[in-house]
């Protein structure tokens, strides 16, 4: 198994060029035969990357499946996994088939929909698998492509503008990264990503235009690689590219883009801004929380005033990956544990939330909240499904969602009790925004005329939420599951980060008294 | 035995809730019921063979992060073998009684099945409840404490058709996640301290905690008094104490056995479990103690004034059920937990029955709520009339006064009435007249409503009254046991948990403080070495109390009372400090205290007698000439539309200030003013393609990254 992780990573593609190159026509027959291929394809990865996780050994914090080649240009080739990234493949790899499950009634250029979503699958898989900074570059790079077609095709009334929206967004945060990447390979002298997790960038204060820069050369490459990471959270206040993309992207491809896109933000902190520039996330530490908690407290007071039910739950995303940004830069076991958590349980409920949407937008063709109301009546089983993963939203234990929400909270008391204070009324909040989207179109009587014939969910939908709910009470019932796997890892990242902290110490000392 | 407890129901609640469609609805709900009888056994076997000694058992793994490890697990010791039987007690009759109460049931249409779901609801809800007081760590009692709150919601929205149950659900939940709040921040401070959520951890460490400080906030605070408080913020919005009391009315919207089981007898008692769960914390918190019995004091009195113009028949029950909380919180807080713990079991006897009884009515009554419209109905609901007489003889406190016969609330009730009193600081000294007070508004509402029931002239619609009709056996029968504990239960528990100090101890499990030292010698090969050192540590400082309290007594008269409680914190279910005296000075409080509580039930017996038997017209007379004041009570002080304009309101307001200023002018605005010459000019060009043509756009992006990764190769060497 020398290839394991390219053959994961790959496979996708390999099937995508497969219907690119050999599928023509489009008729009745090839569409089906394009949503096989693709659904075959994608649970063959998802088979394939249990090796992956099975053949994982926790206790080994180091890169695991290390695949290390030449490329062309003088490039390396170099892939591996650790405890860190190999959960945010398998969330790729687990979500993947529900997604292209889900998009089985599309009826529109649905041989170029399914090459879309199986590159994506590759770009995604390589963004957490990559380790070496160019080629990181291009898979996160890469991802943007695909999905703006996705928007930007197969979406509603206003795709273009959310489309270019979202692409100008995440395209410029990242021009910022590229130069900081530029800048890190001249000072390091190489793109591999392991040594430059191990490589000490300077850290000394300098000024800037009369500023002193707390931190030197990483505070500036931690906030050039923030500007890229953060819009792609999406953090207070560059989040208003999301509900627009939302609410334009068709329903699988809101799935992808909350589910596993809003993830590779977090995953960049956790692989670059904290091994990589210690000093520089100290110094930012404190800003980070109160942009994390203004999320969470903001978004969910706009989602209290949404009347879109994808704008709701697009919010409602932003604020949780508010505690995803507050428990990273807490840095301390609970506080990643809990980031990684809660990125892994948004990953399946908010998901959830928008197939739970997309059931009744394919019924009705609205997202008006206002147009529904008392569907209980008729979709009993519809009821018990939003009514689960309206709990795990609102972080009822039991569910996933409480897990991450909890384990972070307890980490930010340590550091920091008015962002924990803050964040901690984000419990009211979600509940409140919440329970009254459920109110609004579940409970009540059924009066509205245009609904008297809804029909509840059908046996493949059914099928689809199936695994979602599985995985939302079993990781909520025994999150052991992911907390032993992450467990090591994590606190050897935490360990690095103390010892450089430790060598900065008597550096900063210096610097404050020089200030005064 | 305690697993098998704890898991019937939850297999009750899938069985039903998930398998009825294969086995029938009717199986379903037997099976339900079946198995909380099962568990109903087996908890009074484990209450009545207890020894007081603690006892572990894990389950299983639940969330484990660096220092922070909760499994699932349960902590078997006094105080969780007497909610046990309090809640599968209550539950199992209550799933009996819902047989009758729920079989045919007008909101729903003759072809839905709801019995099935209702069941499984109410098993899910035990349960949860279940969870919460075998939890044995903070994070496993939060997951119970959600859990209720999440049965509650649903138990509440059970007419889900109707606007106002949605409505009182989703306030329910809403207003219990601002308790879970502090709950929250609660845990999180205790682990910030201890390093660890297990309870015994936070109990060893309560004494240090309250040599602490930490820092939250603007300031550094007693670790103990604040932390303590912050847990008690939780226990505000579970037991719908002051200021978090706007739920419970409301959830009054749920089926009436959702009521005699939630919001009377388990549920909302939480919050008095977890202040007496806490007691090693609380004992070294007197700041906290101090805002308990204050806030418990004024919902007592708060909620009797409510509850006395009242007219719905389940509401006054409801403010009763606020009230009676509020004498637990006070009883808690001048560190009588065991009295706390005994007014909440007799409580959840009569309180239950009351419900049930109500529901009787109301369903004899063809759902009749408002008490306007009823009026003789002794001789139609014969069996309900004596029901209701006997709680209401148990909540108004009737016994022999100066004895220990009488019925459950006299004993209890009185118990706290003369702990508060012997309390001795100005809260308890408060609280003592606010709940005598609030005694005698108690006789009178609970009268008023046996008396506009039951008594005088048949009132309202005459054809329901003509239909009035007695409950089926199957709703009766749990009514009549209910009865039996609200008559014996005070009587027969009263010296295990507010007898002589040393029976409360036995049964408690709590060491004495002369004891302490044989006992050592003798266990001390047996006990970890932990325990050895706390108890040793302890020894020195409660003999030197025994001493001081036999040297300074002046009320312990009789001899073998001196024994003190002793042990160190979390030793035994309960934990007094070596100078809380309350118990002792209790049993030597004058007989004023003792009877005042008594007067003042005679005296709103009286006058409830004069309203509503002799003068009928005399409170219509009463509400015109104090309109502002009969007002302001119907209208319960306001709250609703008080929390409406300050909290309700802004907050929407400000919601979609947010959005439509902030993230629509201000943001977009700010970022795609940038950008603002980029996108109109993509857009138009966009605008005037094809889609397809994206591709071709999409091919450009290829470029440049190509482009820029080239660059940044050849950059770079």
């Amino acid at each position: 198994m020398q290839n394991l992780i390219s053959i994961i990573t790959f496979l996708p593609l390999i099937a995508a060029l497969i219907l690119a190159l050999f599928l023509k026509g489009e008729d009745e027959a090839a569409q089906r035969n394009a949503k096989w291929l693709a659904l075959i394809a994608t649970t063959a990865t998802l088979f394939i990357s249990l090796f992956l996780l099975f053949g994982f050994d926790p206790s080994n914090t180091g890169f695991q499946f290390v695949e290390d080649r030449d490329w062309l240009l003088g490039l390396k080739y170099k892939m591996g996994v650790d405890g860190i990234s190999i959960l945010f493949v398998m969330l790729t790899t687990f979500l993947m088939p529900i997604t292209i499950a889900s998009c089985w009634d599309v009826k529109v250029r649905v041989k170029e929909y399914m090459i879309a979503f199986l590159l994506l699958e590759t770009l995604m898989l390589g963004v957490f698998t990559a380790l070496d900074l160019v080629l990181f570059y291009l898979f996160f790079e890469g991802g943007l492509i695909p999905m703006f077609l996705i928007i930007g095709i197969w979406g509603g009334k206003d795709r273009i503008y959310a489309a270019f929206k979202f692409f100008l967004y995440t395209f410029l945060g990242s021009l910022l990264m590229l130069v900081a990447m530029i800048a890190m390979y001249v000072d390091a002298g190489t793109t591999d990503i392991p040594t430059l997790m191990q490589h000490t960038f300077a850290s000394e204060t300098f000024p800037v235009l009369g500023f002193q820069i707390v931190g030197g050369v990483q505070t500036l490459l931690f906030l050039a690689f923030f500007a890229s990471f953060a819009v792609k959270m999406p953090m207070w206040p560059v989040h208003t590219w999301l509900p627009d993309a939302h609410v334009q992207a068709p329903t699988a491809g809101s799935v992808v883009l909350a589910a596993i896109l809003l993830k590779m933000g977090g995953y960049g902190f956790l692989r670059f801004s904290l091994p990589m520039f210690p000093v520089g996330s100290e110094v930012m530490s404190t800003f980070v929380f109160w942009l994390s908690a203004i999320a969470i407290v903001y978004a969910s007071l706009v989602a209290l005033a949404q009347e879109d039910m994808k704008k709701l739950i697009a919010y409602s995303s932003v604020a949780h990956m508010g505690y995803v940004t507050m428990g990273i830069f807490t840095v301390n076991q609970q506080g990643l544990d809990g980031a990684i958590f809660q990125m892994l349980s948004h990953g399946f409920v908010s998901g959830a939330l928008f197939l739970i949407v997309g059931v009744v937008y394919d019924r009705m063709h609205t997202r008006d909240i206002a147009a529904y109301g008392g569907l209980t009546v008729r979709m009993p089983v519809y009821a018990l499904i939003f009514m689960l993963f309206t709990m795990a939203n609102v972080g009822l234990p039991g569910t996933s969602g409480f897990v991450g929400e909890f384990l972070t909270l307890m980490a930010i008391f340590q550091v920091n009790t008015w962002v924990a204070l803050v964040a901690t009324s984000g419990v009211i909040f979600s509940a409140a925004y919440a329970l009254w989207l459920y109110r609004r179109v579940m409970l009540g009587d059924l009066i509205k005329e245009s609904l008297k014939t809804i029909s509840d969910t059908t046996p493949r939908e059914r099928a689809i939420f199936a695994p979602l709910v599985v995985m939302t009470l079993l990781l909520g019932v025994y999150p052991s599951l992911v907390t032993d796997i992450i467990g090591p890892s994590v606190e050897a990242l935490i360990g690095q980060y103390d010892t450089a902290l430790n060598d900065y110490a008597p550096a900063t000392e210096l610097a404050m008294t020089g200030d005064h | 035995m305690a697993t098998i407890i704890l898991f019937a129901p939850l297999i009750g609640a899938i069985i039903c809730g998930f398998f009825w469609r294969v086995i029938g609805e009717k199986a379903g709900q037997v099976t339900a019921t079946a198995l909380l009888f099962l568990s109903f056994f087996l908890s009074w076997i484990v209450f009545l063979t207890h020894d007081g000694v603690t006892e572990h058992i894990t389950i299983m793994r639940w969330i484990d992060s660096g220092s922070l490890v909760a499994d699932w697990s349960i902590r078997l010791d006094r105080l969780t073998a007497i909610m046990l039987v309090v809640v599968t007690t209550v539950s199992a009759f209550v799933h009996l009684y819902s047989f009758g109460y729920m079989a045919h049931d007008h909101a729903f249409p003759e072809d839905e099945p709801y019995r099935a779901r209702f069941f499984a609801y109410l098993s899910l809800f035990t349960f949860a409840m279940l969870a919460l007081v075998t939890a044995d760590n903070l994070v496993q009692m939060f997951f119970g404490w959600e859990g209720v709150g999440l049965a509650s919601y649903l138990l509440i929205g059970f007419y889900y058709k109707k606007e106002s149950a949605g409505e009182a659900a989703m306030k329910a939940f809403i207003v219990n996640r601002v308790g879970d709040f502090g709950f929250a921040l609660g845990i999180a401070g205790l682990f910030f301290m201890v390093d660890s959520v297990a309870l015994d951890d936070i109990f060893a460490a309560a004494p240090t905690l309250a040599e602490s400080t930490i820092t939250f906030l603007w300031t550094d605070w007693n670790a103990a008094n604040l932390l303590a408080f912050l847990l008690f913020v939780g226990a505000m919005g579970k037991s719908a104490q002051f200021l978090l009391h706007t739920w419970l009315p409301d959830a009054m919207e749920g089926p009436t056995p959702v009521s005699a089981l939630i919001h009377a007898a388990t549920m909302v008692t939480a919050g008095v479990f977890l202040v007496c769960r806490m007691s090693p914390l609380i004992e070294f918190a007197p700041g906290a103690a101090t805002v308990i019995v204050y806030i418990g004091a004024i919902t007592a009195f708060f909620a009797a004034t409510v509850g006395l113009v009242q007219n719905d028949i389940k509401r006054v029950i409801a403010y009763s059920t606020c009230s009676q909380l509020g004498y637990m919180f006070v009883a808690a807080g001048v560190g009588m937990y065991s009295a706390a713990m005994f007014h909440l079991l007799t409580h959840a006897f009569f309180k239950a029955m009351l419900f049930l009884g109500a529901g009787s009515v109301i369903h004899g009554m063809h759902h009749e709520q408002d008490m306007r419209r009823y009026g003789g109905l002794k001789d139609k609901l014969p069996v309900t009339y004596w029901i209701m007489m006997i709680g209401t003889l148990a909540i108004t406190g009737v016994g022999i006064p100066l004895t220990h016969i009488g019925f459950a609330g006299f004993l209890s009730k009185d118990a706290i009435i003369e702990s508060a009193w012997a309390g001795g600081t100005t809260a308890a000294g408060f609280a003592f007249w606010a709940l005598v007070v609030a005694a005698l508004m108690t006789s009178f509402y609970s009268w008023r409503l046996m008396f506009l029931t039951f008594h005088g002239e048949a009132r309202g619609d005459k054809h329901t009254h003509e239909h009035a009709h007695e409950s089926p056996r199957v709703m009766l029968v749990p009514l009549v046991v209910l009865a039996v504990g609200a008559i014996f239960s005070g009587m027969v528990f009263y010296n295990s948990f507010f007898g002589h100090t040393d029976k409360v101890a036995k049964f408690y499990g709590i060491p004495l403080a002369g004891e302490v030292h044989a006992e050592a010698s003798m266990e001390g090969h047996t006990e970890d070495t932990h325990a050895e050192h706390g108890e040793s540590a302890e020894t020195a400082h409660a003999t030197e109390t025994a001493h001081a309290a036999e040297g300074g007594d002046d009320h312990g008269a009789e001899g073998e009372h001196h024994a003190a409680f002793g042990g160190a914190p979390g030793q035994g279910a309960l934990y007094f400090a070596p100078d809380n005296h309350v118990l002792d000075d209790a049993h030597a409080a004058p007989v004023w205290v003792k009877v005042s509580p008594f007067v003042a039930m005679l005296l709103g017996l009286g006058l409830a007698y004069l309203f509503y038997i002799r003068k009928p017209e005399l409170p219509g007379k009463l509400a015109e000439n104090q309109k502002p004041l009969y007002e302001f009570l119907l209208n319960k002080w306001y709250f609703d539309e008080i929390y409406d304009a300050i909290f309700v309101n802004p907050v929407r307001a400000l919601g979609r200030t947010l959005w439509k200023k902030g993230d629509g002018a201000t943001i977009d605005g700010a970022i795609n003013g940038l950008a603002m010459g980029i996108i109109p000019f993509f857009t138009r060009l966009a605008g005037r393609a094809q889609s397809g043509y994206l591709f071709h756009y999409a091919f450009a992006m290829v470029l440049g990254i190509v482009i820029l990764v080239t660059w940044m190769t050849i950059a770079g060497n």
